[in-house]
């Protein structure tokens, strides 16, 4: 319990550093200190998917991109040509927050305990998934169609990144051109960093289906090792008219929809599954949603197209 | 007090402080920040719900889990979305302020 | 248990993922193929729109589907009753008219693949997926994900061409809809932890007047009503409607500003009809008139013409909101609730015909002059004389003049807030009605007004184009004409609170 409290001390106080920071720059690194504290919170509300997620997307890959974004945007007026609201703004402000808060936490408090759970039903039906991770089984059977959206959810977001292109750099190379020296540490420590990462990252989604992991945090470590690559210019992003990096981006979607919709013919509903085959179809169907994701991901951070694509 | 409650309160906090970030921030890039802060608030609510639903032999209730990996990734791509927006603003206006010029 | 499926569910399947793979298709074939393949999706999908909405009305009852064959609480449901279908049905033949108006605009060329043309064509079927996932959703979690992919379509659009004003403008929407999201999603985490289901039907039974289901619902509800900019959270949307390309303000100012407006109504009368909520009726009745009225006078001010078709928005959405403090039933036990919420319904119908066609008028009329200045519009009905008549169809309904939709919507919200006996409304209900008025007419009497000097074409409009627009105001002027049966689709499935009104 001692530990708990002294957690949530931390996670406070690098939120309220991440909040209260005069640099966007030291606002960042607080939040990406914030991500990683949520993480061990996840650990100990015994939720490990879902601290493998906080850390590696939460914190891993939104830090890297609002770090970047902040280094990008640094070179703004100075603060004082943004005008501040006023005393008057801000108090308000804070009572209405803090009531917010007050209420929520009142809530908590009331909140009943045990909670109404769906964690015996969840149980009951694992069985017939063919998994034995119930949070896979959540997310890929219960709730396979959540699931789905969401792959789409995640394409749509790298479509309207890639529409903030200019019309004259359409059709080329997302991201800007990272020159690493060859010898230097950076491109040393990825080249063995990332095949490593690569592993490690099929292996979390992998044992997704017995134990904590699956397609989402396996699909960021690849990204991750993807963003680590190119940095140290190991590779550079493809042009996005590319027919086959499009065919990648929807594999994974497309499959859970083919998929889903075969479950008409072959177990009587969308995303239905038959019970002897499951476990097969789960998995035909994240592989390519693993594929999928970590190269949209990948994509996301690197942003709109920037560099004209080569005659 | 169990732990799921202590961080039940942990929770009411942030997403109290990154409403606050949210309303108070001129910056685009800051409230981007404190938005994902709320959005962490809400998570862990979540969280904490799940862990209050603890049966059947599991730690926790595994739905709202995986609810919030959902809302984790539905979260980034939101980050990603809003970050290229203000970086192709600052290309265009070299500044990264929603302060209109009319 | 809310009952098992029903016979013909999977149509509810279709409606999302006929568009959602038609815009995945088009990102894969890319460049010459997307505009063709949207061409192809629309019409089948207005096919399964009707399919959806002549079974619940052949069959008197609401359609069914239990996703993966997984019940709710564990599983997600779709849900589709006379409300929903009705909307799918207009979301359905709205793009249709928005795509073939589109066409000229943003027809892809032969060889190489241009970034608006393809994004748009992706982001239109996208929103069309994402707006039938909302019609049709009963569990709240997946109707976040539904509504956040719903931003993510719409907010490109607003950016299209690339200018900072656009730019400021999607990134002031896209903050404004993730604070709408959070809060929606903060109250649905007390609604699960309070009760343990996200399934509407599951809720209704299970929720108390307590206070988790007060604070979730006053969450949700704040939430959404930033998304569907309702005053004063209403900031983003003038110059996002405005900033964007016609048919892209079309598909925006039409349908996706009604999905959260769905939503509330969801919430409202599907979910927590037990709560006592006169008070917040009142509030947001409040809020709706105050959006009447300003964004009114607001439009009257204006000097371009999208602008001002923008802030007409804002304050027709104002009417939409009336609808809560009507549909409360009164101490008396009068059900004119009934006509609070058919008349609410059926304003957010004619108004999303008449503001597409009214945005397509303004982008026609850019096209031609180069410019959308009200002040520069003499002249303009003799160049396009279908076109200003369009125009002045839907304004026939914004103004809520006979014969329209809007008419017979502004007409019953009267009857209703006088029967109830809450007069105030309809006195904004009528003063909305003459400001609405002015600012009609004053872009009509410009627009009919003779040029002084003649007008300097910049290119030639073809008739298809204003025929279809045409065809679009036209709509929302017949629905005024059809007989009240047709109405009773929108009772089909409804709950009896809402034939009863709200305690």
């Amino acid at each position: 319990m001692a530990f708990d409290i002294g957690l949530v001390t931390l996670v406070l106080g690098v939120a309220a550093w991440t909040i209260g920071a005069r640099e966007t720059f030291a606002a960042v690194v607080g939040f990406v200190a914030y991500g990683l504290l949520l993480a061990l919170v996840w650990v100990r509300l015994a939720a490990p998917d879902v601290a493998m997620t906080e850390a590696a997307l939460g914190s891993g890959l939104t830090g890297g991109l609002l770090l970047g974004a902040s280094t990008r945007l640094a070179r703004t007026d100075g603060p004082a040509a943004i005008e501040k609201p006023s005393a008057i703004m801000r108090l308000a402000a804070a009572v209405l927050c803090t009531l917010v808060s007050a209420g929520l936490a009142a809530l908590v408090l009331l909140m009943l305990e045990p909670a109404p759970t769906l964690a015996p039903r969840a149980m009951a039906n694992i069985a017939a998934t063919g998994l034995s991770n119930p949070v896979t089984a959540v997310l890929m059977a219960y709730r396979a169609i959540d699931t789905l959206l969401e792959t789409v959810v995640l394409l749509l977001a790298l479509v309207g990144v890639w529409s903030l292109a200019r019309d004259r750099v359409w059709g080329g190379l997302p991201g800007p051109y990272h020159r690493a020296d060859p010898h230097g540490l950076l491109t040393f420590t990825a080249q063995i960093l990332v095949p490593i990462g690569i592993l490690i990252g099929i292996y979390i989604f992998w044992v997704g289906s017995v134990a904590p992991g699956g397609e989402f945090q396996g699909a960021t470590v690849l990204a991750a090792m993807w963003i680590i690559a190119s940095m140290a210019g190991l590779v550079d992003a493809p042009p996005v008219t590319r027919r086959w990096l499009r065919l990648a981006l929807i594999a994974g979607p497309a499959l859970f929809f083919a998929i889903g919709l075969a479950g008409f013919a072959i177990a009587g509903g969308f995303l239905a599954y038959p019970e002897s085959h499951a476990k097969l179809l789960i998995l035909m169907i994240e592989v390519p949603v693993t594929l999928s994701i970590a190269t949209t991901l990948a994509l996301l951070v690197a942003g709109p197209p920037e560099r004209a694509p080569a005659r | 007090m169990t732990e799921g409650t202590l961080y039940g309160l942990c929770s009411a906090v942030l997403v109290g402080l990154g409403l606050f970030g949210l309303i108070m921030h001129p910056e685009p890039l800051r409230k981007i920040l404190a938005f994902n802060l709320v959005g962490g608030g809400v998570f862990l609510l979540f969280g904490v719900v799940a862990r209050k639903g603890a049966a059947a032999g599991l730690g926790g209730d595994p739905v709202p889990q995986a609810l919030v990996i959902t809302g984790l990734v539905v979260a980034f791509a939101a980050t990603a979305l809003a970050v290229a927006l203000l970086a192709r603003l600052f290309q265009e206006t070299g500044r990264a302020t929603l302060q209109a010029d009319e | 248990m809310p009952g098992s499926a029903t016979a013909g569910g999977f149509l509810l399947v279709l409606a999302i993922v006929l568009p959602v793979a038609g815009a995945m298709l088009s990102l894969v074939l890319g460049g010459r193929y997307a505009e063709r393949i949207a061409l192809t999706v629309m019409p089948t999908g207005v096919v399964v729109a009707v399919a959806i909405g002549a079974i619940v009305w052949r069959t008197h009852n609401v359609l069914q589907y239990f996703v993966g064959k997984w019940d709710p609480p564990l599983g997600v449901a779709f849900r589709a009753d006379g409300l929903s279908a009705t909307m799918i049905v207009t979301a359905a033949l709205l793009i249709c008219g928005i795509g073939l108006f589109a066409r000229a605009q943003f027809s892809l060329p032969r060889c190489v693949e241009e970034r608006a043309p393809l994004v748009f064509w992706i982001l239109l079927l996208t929103v069309w997926g994402a707006l039938n996932a909302v019609f049709i959703g009963c569990d709240l979690f997946n109707l976040y994900v539904a509504l956040e992919l719903l931003t993510f379509a719409a907010v490109p659009l607003v950016s299209l061409d690339g200018r900072a004003e656009t730019l400021t403008a999607a990134l002031r929407y896209l903050l404004f809809a993730l604070f709408g999201s959070i809060l929606y999603l903060l109250g649905a985490v007390l609604l699960y932890g309070a009760y343990g289901t996200l399934d509407m039907v599951l809720l209704s039974g299970r929720i108390r007047a307590e206070p988790a289901a007060w604070a979730a619902i006053s969450l949700m509800t704040s939430g959404l009503l930033a998304k569907a900019a309702l005053y004063p959270l209403h900031l983003w949307l003038p110059p996002a409607h405005a900033g964007a390309p016609s048919p892209a303000s079309a598909v925006l100012s039409g349908l996706v500003v009604k999905a959260p407006f769905f939503l509330v109504v969801r919430l409202w009368f599907d979910v927590m009809p037990r709560l006592p909520e006169h008070a917040v009726a009142q509030v947001l009745g409040g809020l709706g008139a105050a959006a009447i009225i300003f964004g009114s006078l607001v439009a009257l001010r204006q000097v371009r013409l999208k602008l001002l078709i923008a802030y007409s928005t804002v304050a027709q959405i104002g009417y939409l909101f009336l609808m809560f403090p009507l549909a409360v039933k009164p101490e008396t036990g009068h059900p004119w609730s009934t006509a609070a919420w058919t008349g609410g319904v059926l304003q957010a119908i004619s108004h999303a015909f008449a503001k597409a066609a009214m945005f397509m008028v303004a982008g026609l009329i850019a096209e031609a002059l180069g410019h959308d200045r009200i002040a520069g519009l003499a002249g303009v009905s003799r160049v396009l004389p279908i076109t200003v008549f369009a125009f002045a169809l839907g304004g026939l309904s914004l103004m809520g003049l006979p014969p329209s939709g809007g008419f017979v919507a502004k007409a019953m919200l009267l009857t209703a807030a006088v029967a109830a006996g809450q007069w105030w409304w309809a006195v904004v209900v009528l003063t909305g009605g003459l400001l609405a008025g002015g600012y009609v007419f004053l872009v009509l009497v410009r627009a009919l007004a003779d040029a002084s000097e003649p007008l300097n074409l910049l290119s030639t409009i073809s008739p298809g184009r204003q025929a279809v627009v045409a065809v679009l105001a036209l709509a929302a002027v017949l629905l005024g004409f059809v007989p009240l049966r047709p109405f009773e689709l929108l009772q089909i499935g409804r709950p009896d609170i809402a034939i009863g009104g709200l305690r």
